[in-house]
């Protein structure tokens, strides 16, 4: 089933984009991650311009997020306080990020800094994930020794002001981390066009302490809005969005999503965790395998020249 | 004024003696216009014509025809990347002032022996001549080669082709060719030129539009992501919402 699509201006195979959604919905719906970071490299593969990759890549992730995140809230897995202390942070965040990332098509490099950007974050956050689940897994596995369970860890992050409440999390912080991962995952997700599950999954896991079943119907929560902003802005600005490219995608996004969430409630923590942990490395070390061998097609085409 | 004189009758018998074959093209396109639909899959389209003689041809070499069909034109920036401190970057680029979406010339013979030098420049017929690369060298060193690459990367899209011995010429008065139009077609004008020549000279060239335009579905969603951008946006994100609360309703009366 041959496809024309008409803003990106080619044809493609109709099931591949049903599959390619489904794909990256499954894995949305496991995980809490919005997808972005998968969608955009996926449909670059298959031949669609780069920028239509991308705003038509945010409004799937919308889709799957919107699928994802009510079947958390059934099983209460969204705590919607921190959601909102961190979108309104986040879209602070993704305003400066928009204006870094003019200045930087300014300088001609974008391309190579969204690059570094993926492999650095996704490389760090990956290893991180992976080498702390695979010890708790461990630790599991080790009969006799039973693992020391405790709620949260107290760190630095719990001595700060402007205490909150965050009743399903079951958290009495300060409203200033979840601000600065908000934050930084708005900055970031303007720069590299991703919604920035991977990077608030971890940190919210982590820095903030909050129980795996809560991270991530929260992260879905704010991933929505957060996509929702960037598509908007590229139909606006660039009528780079293509409906028809993005309605297949989203058909196959929201059934994978649903799926994927079945899948995720089965899995232990750790698992998912360790499991993410591989996704997200495979994902930058490819990007970082693309930077250091020799392409095979040292040229590229693009469109403009200007003046 | 007396050399004038003399021209004049030195070419006053010889235009009398013999005068010259006028050779015209009479044509005709399958189709003038090509409607991208939502299940566009290429199009073929059939150029077909014939030579119309007042006299007989005049005999020595057979009489060739070049066929080109030409989309719309576009600039360019051809970048290539190059190893710096490890890691491959896009380092050097060029700027193409206007390079065709789509080229394809089809021919009765060997480009090279049907077409003098000198011709191809005035009519810009080869590929090489129809991408406007003027002043690049400036831009970066081995310039040429850049533009070697465009045709080499355009050609594997299929987007530019050189089809030689692909058009039937019979008789050296009816001639046709089949051009294969590819799926990823751009919008716009496409041009179509016919050359007849002899000797490696162009006696008769005509040249006629073929109109290629999206349609229904495809026109309304690109008319409306232009002309209303934010209620495009926000017509899609609609149907993403609506999409992910449905998708999430079924699966809850499945269970």
């Amino acid at each position: 089933m041959q496809l024309y699509l008409p803003i990106a201006e080619v044809s493609v195979n109709g099931f591949l984009l049903l599959g390619l959604g489904g794909i990256v919905g499954f894995l949305s719906g496991m995980f809490g991650v919005g997808g972005g970071f998968l969608i955009t490299p996926l449909l670059f593969f298959i031949g669609i311009p780069p920028a239509v990759a991308v705003a038509t890549g945010s409004n799937l992730v919308v889709a799957s997020s919107v699928s994802g995140v009510l079947a958390q809230v059934r099983r209460k897995g969204v705590d919607f306080t921190m959601g909102s202390v961190m979108l309104v942070a986040g879209m602070m965040g993704s305003g400066l990020g928009i204006w870094v990332f003019a200045r930087l098509t300014a300088l001609g490099q974008i391309d190579l800094f969204v690059q570094l950007a993926y492999v650095l974050f996704l490389g760090m956050v990956g290893a991180l994930m992976f080498q702390e689940s695979l010890r708790a897994m461990l630790t599991a596995r080790r009969p006799g020794v039973a693992p020391v369970r405790r709620a949260h860890v107290h760190t630095w992050v719990h001595r700060m002001p402007f205490k909150m409440k965050f009743r399903a999390s079951g958290l009495f912080i300060s409203v200033l981390p979840p601000m600065m991962i908000g934050a930084a995952v708005g900055f970031l997700s303007a720069i590299m066009g991703v919604g920035g599950g991977f990077i608030m999954v971890p940190a919210m896991i982590y820095l903030l302490g909050m129980p795996t079943k809560v991270v991530i119907g929260t992260s879905l929560f704010q991933i929505i809005f957060v996509t929702a902003f960037t598509t908007v802005m590229h139909a606006v600005t660039s009528q780079t969005l293509d409906m028809m490219l993005a309605f297949l995608l989203i058909i196959g996004g929201v059934v994978g999503a649903q799926l994927g969430t079945r899948v995720g409630i089965r899995l232990r923590a750790e698992q998912l965790r360790i499991l993410l942990a591989v996704l997200v490395l495979s994902v930058a070390g490819k990007i970082a395998l693309d930077l250091l061998l020799m392409p095979a097609e040292l040229y590229s085409i693009a469109p403009g020249g200007g003046p | 004024m007396i050399r004038l004189l003399i021209l004049l009758m030195l070419a006053g018998p010889v235009a009398a003696q013999a005068p010259p074959v006028t050779e015209r093209i009479v044509s005709g396109l399958s189709q003038s216009r090509v409607s991208i639909t939502a299940n566009f899959d290429g199009s073929e389209i059939l150029i077909y014509g014939a030579v119309r003689r007042e006299a007989p041809p005049p005999g020595g070499e057979p009489m060739e025809v070049i066929v080109t069909v030409e989309g719309p034109a576009a600039p360019l920036v051809i970048r290539r990347k190059e190893r710096t401190a490890g890691i491959w970057i896009n380092r050097s680029s060029v700027t193409i002032d206007a390079a065709p979406s789509f080229y394809a010339v089809a021919t009765t013979g060997p480009l090279d022996r049907i077409l003098t030098q000198t011709e191809d420049l005035r009519h810009s017929i080869t590929i090489p001549r129809v991408i406007r690369a003027v002043g690049i060298s400036a831009e970066a060193e081995n310039a040429p080669d850049f533009v070697e690459s465009l045709q080499r990367l355009r050609s594997r899209e299929d987007r530019y082709r050189l089809d030689e011995g692909f058009v039937q010429f019979v008789e050296e008065t009816l001639f046709r060719a089949d051009v294969v139009l590819p799926a990823n077609l751009t919008e716009g004008d496409y041009r179509v030129r016919i050359f007849l020549l002899r000797d490696g000279r162009v006696v008769a060239n005509q040249s006629r539009i073929i109109g290629v335009r999206k349609a229904g579905l495809e026109r309304y969603l690109f008319n409306m992501a232009n002309d209303e951008p934010l209620a495009y946006g926000l017509a899609s994100l609609i149907i993403a919402v609506m999409a992910g609360w449905g998708a999430s309703a079924v699966f809850r009366l499945i269970r």
